[in-house]
């Protein structure tokens, strides 16, 4: 029977906190509604309310009482209802988590989930893709990932890491992904790339919702004769440089996608590495698709055009197969 | 410390004969003379320390960065530090270094953080009062105010969680109380009834602003009542009252009845930093304050309540003064850190 998304997430979180008296969880409307994407279904009811706390809606307290429980050997996990609110903890992540280990030698091994990303028609404060916020924020790794099966191996690498890990859900994928998980217990290391669909031509590196769009693309290029080869990054920070050097130095061109919009986001810095690392491999540009430079709009037309998908995907991948 | 003849049951009631004393009264009379004279050594040695890095270090420009002393707030730190189990985590702000000695830090770990040693708590990763020691449950300030406080909240429910009856305790200036991180903080404390124990010393100015508009309530302890927390008006310049209302205020957070705030009315005698004169301030505040120095009325107590001599006293004085040249000496010897740590320790793994 596979999995969903969703259900991965929720039973990796739940295997932690059966193997971790000291994993909690903490977040809004985590407890008896079961959270905003009912993540933590069931866990009140299986862990009961000193191990699953509803918190006010303060998401800086979230994160800033997430940090001062790490500090005291407990493992609590964070919820951010949406990616877009994580701004309002931002301080707490970026200043505080961050940088403790380095300035003072505190670790601070808490996790942030946060659901992201577009294709509901959430508007502008309901669909962000805010990874890039946090990617050069060093002191944080930051997971995104794009399976099921690598959803419930990533949160329990997570809830077992020993630094701050921002971990990024993308809520359209909660219930349209699955997989058949493996049996018994697994988990994925952080900072290791996947390779997720073999090929000759062309490398496409992504992560999170991307990689299914990729993947839509691929088949596509397939029947025009152009191999694509995917890339799911799964982790951003750190990052598995070797695995996309290997594709690229193999493939020879390369386009780095991400639903994120394009400026400054992190293609931009895959694009640059490439660019550095295997400059004399290339036999071509190296291209971004991204989302514009815009909020993410509400209404379908709108959020449609806004959005990668694979007919933008296509024709990029056609001009750089003919260059 | 000699067993003194005279001995005071209390701060404020008159000398008594020791032989008038029940043993019970005795115990506590010579509990309190050794509190005044523990908290006469701590109130000064962090003047000191803080004299010689302000006035003369940072001067000298040994000190690379910023320097933010708590000169005339020695008494919060030192009252409410004395108060705290070893077992009870501090979240100190960045004018109370008088915790860091109480929790056996030594000045010379405090002068090489200044001038960025290798032989400071952050090993030149991070100067001044930006400094933890996780095995002394100290945690380290960060510079943007009052994010200590969801920390130090979460630091109280997982004491909570654990089952033990220790207490947080988190110190912060009235500025602070005007970020929304101290709401936060409070509130969700508040609401799950962490032992927290919130010290604010109102010394009357967030940098240049005075208090007046920083808020527009009388006391930061008229905040306390809004989030159904109690809480406490002290005189922030006399170390016994801070330590009482600290003693009482922890009780009430072991005893699982949640956060309890502490207002020390203080005055901030020195500019926001070393680089600030504080000319905004008027100078009839710092000669009216400067009469209700916290040490030197711990002193006159001593001598009124024949809790010590002047001899006393001048020992401790001289034993500081001895302490801080040595650890002076000592930090400038510290090295650098070298350039080839600066990539170590981003990340654990």
């Amino acid at each position: 029977m596979p999995s969903t998304y969703v259900e991965a997430i929720r039973e990796g979180i739940r295997e932690e906190m059966e193997r971790d008296a000291n994993v909690f969880l903490l977040g809004e409307d985590i407890g008896i509604y079961g959270g905003a994407f009912k993540v933590t279904a069931g866990m009140l009811e299986q862990f009961g309310e000193r191990r699953v706390v509803d918190t006010p809606i303060s998401e800086s307290a979230i994160v800033g009482a997430a940090i001062g429980a790490s500090f005291m050997g407990l493992r609590p996990v964070a919820e951010i209802q949406f990616a877009d609110f994580i701004s309002c903890g931002f301080d707490q992540i970026v200043n505080y988590a961050a940088k403790c280990r380095y300035r003072w030698n505190a670790p601070a091994p808490i996790v942030v989930r946060a659901p992201c990303g577009g294709g509901i028609h959430g508007g502008p404060f309901h669909s962000q893709q805010n990874e890039a916020w946090f990617t050069h924020t060093p002191g944080l790794k930051v997971v995104l990932p794009a399976t099921a099966r690598d959803a419930k191996g990533l949160i329990k690498s997570a809830i077992r890491d020993n630094d701050p890990v921002i971990f990024f859900e993308h809520k359209a994928l909660y219930r349209r992904v699955k997989d058949e998980l493996p049996e018994g217990e697994y988990t994925v290391p952080i900072g290791k790339a996947n390779v997720f669909r073999e090929g000759k031509h062309i490398s496409v590196i992504t992560y999170s919702a991307m990689v299914h769009v990729a993947a839509e693309a691929a088949g596509r290029m397939e029947k025009e004769g152009v191999s694509v080869e995917i890339i799911d990054l799964r982790t951003l920070t750190p990052l598995d440089e070797e695995t996309i050097l290997a594709s690229v130095r193999k493939t020879s061109k390369a386009i780095v996608l991400h639903e994120a919009n394009l400026t400054g986001g992190f293609g931009g810095e895959i694009a640059a590495r490439i660019t550095e690392k295997a400059f004399e491999d290339l036999d071509g540009p190296v291209l971004r698709l991204a989302a514009p430079d815009t909020p993410v709009p509400y209404c379908p037309p709108l959020e449609e055009a806004y959005l990668p998908n694979a007919d933008k995907l296509v024709e990029k991948l056609r001009w750089l197969a003919r260059y | 410390m000699g067993q003194q003849v005279t001995v005071i049951a209390g701060n404020t009631m008159p000398a008594v004969k020791l032989q008038e004393l029940n043993p019970e009264q005795v115990a506590e009379s010579h509990e309190r003379a050794d509190l005044a004279r523990r908290s006469l050594y701590y109130m000064a040695l962090m003047r000191e320390v803080e004299e010689r890095i302000e006035r003369r270090l940072y001067r000298q420009g040994k000190v690379v960065g910023g320097v933010y002393v708590g000169r005339g707030q020695e008494a919060i730190p030192v009252g409410s530090g004395l108060a705290a189990r070893p077992s009870d985590m501090l979240f100190p702000s960045h004018r109370d270094l008088a915790l860091y000695f109480i929790r056996g830090v030594a000045p010379r770990q405090v002068f090489a953080q200044y001038m960025g040693r290798a032989g400071g708590l952050t090993r030149g990763r991070d100067g001044n009062m930006h400094m933890g020691d996780l095995d002394r449950k100290l945690v380290a300030i960060i510079s943007a105010m009052a994010a200590s406080i969801p920390v130090a909240a979460g630091a109280a429910m997982a004491i909570k969680y654990q089952g033990r009856d220790d207490v947080a305790w988190v110190w912060f200036g009235d500025g602070a109380t005007s970020r929304g991180d101290w709401h936060e903080g409070i509130n969700l404390a508040t609401v799950r009834k962490a032992p927290l124990v919130l010290i604010c010393n109102n010394n009357q100015y967030a940098y240049s602003t005075p208090l007046s508009k920083q808020m527009a309530c009388r006391n930061v302890a008229d905040r306390a009542p809004g989030y159904g927390m109690p809480s406490v008006i002290v005189d922030g310049n006399d170390v016994l009252a801070v330590h009482d209302a600290a003693v009482k205020a922890a009780a009430h957070a072991r005893a699982g009845l949640g956060p309890y705030l502490i207002e020390c009315k203080t005055f901030r005698m020195t500019g926001h930093s070393a680089h600030d004169p504080a000319d905004y301030v008027p100078k009839h505040l710092f000669e009216e304050w400067s009469e209700l120095c916290p040490i030197r009325r711990m002193e006159k107590r001593i001598l009124d309540q024949g809790w010590g001599s002047s001899a006393e006293i001048e020992e401790i004085h001289a034993r500081i003064r001895r302490e801080t040249d040595e650890a002076i000496e000592w930090a400038q010897n510290s090295p650098y850190p070298d350039a080839s740590e600066l990539l170590d320790g981003v990340y654990g793994s």
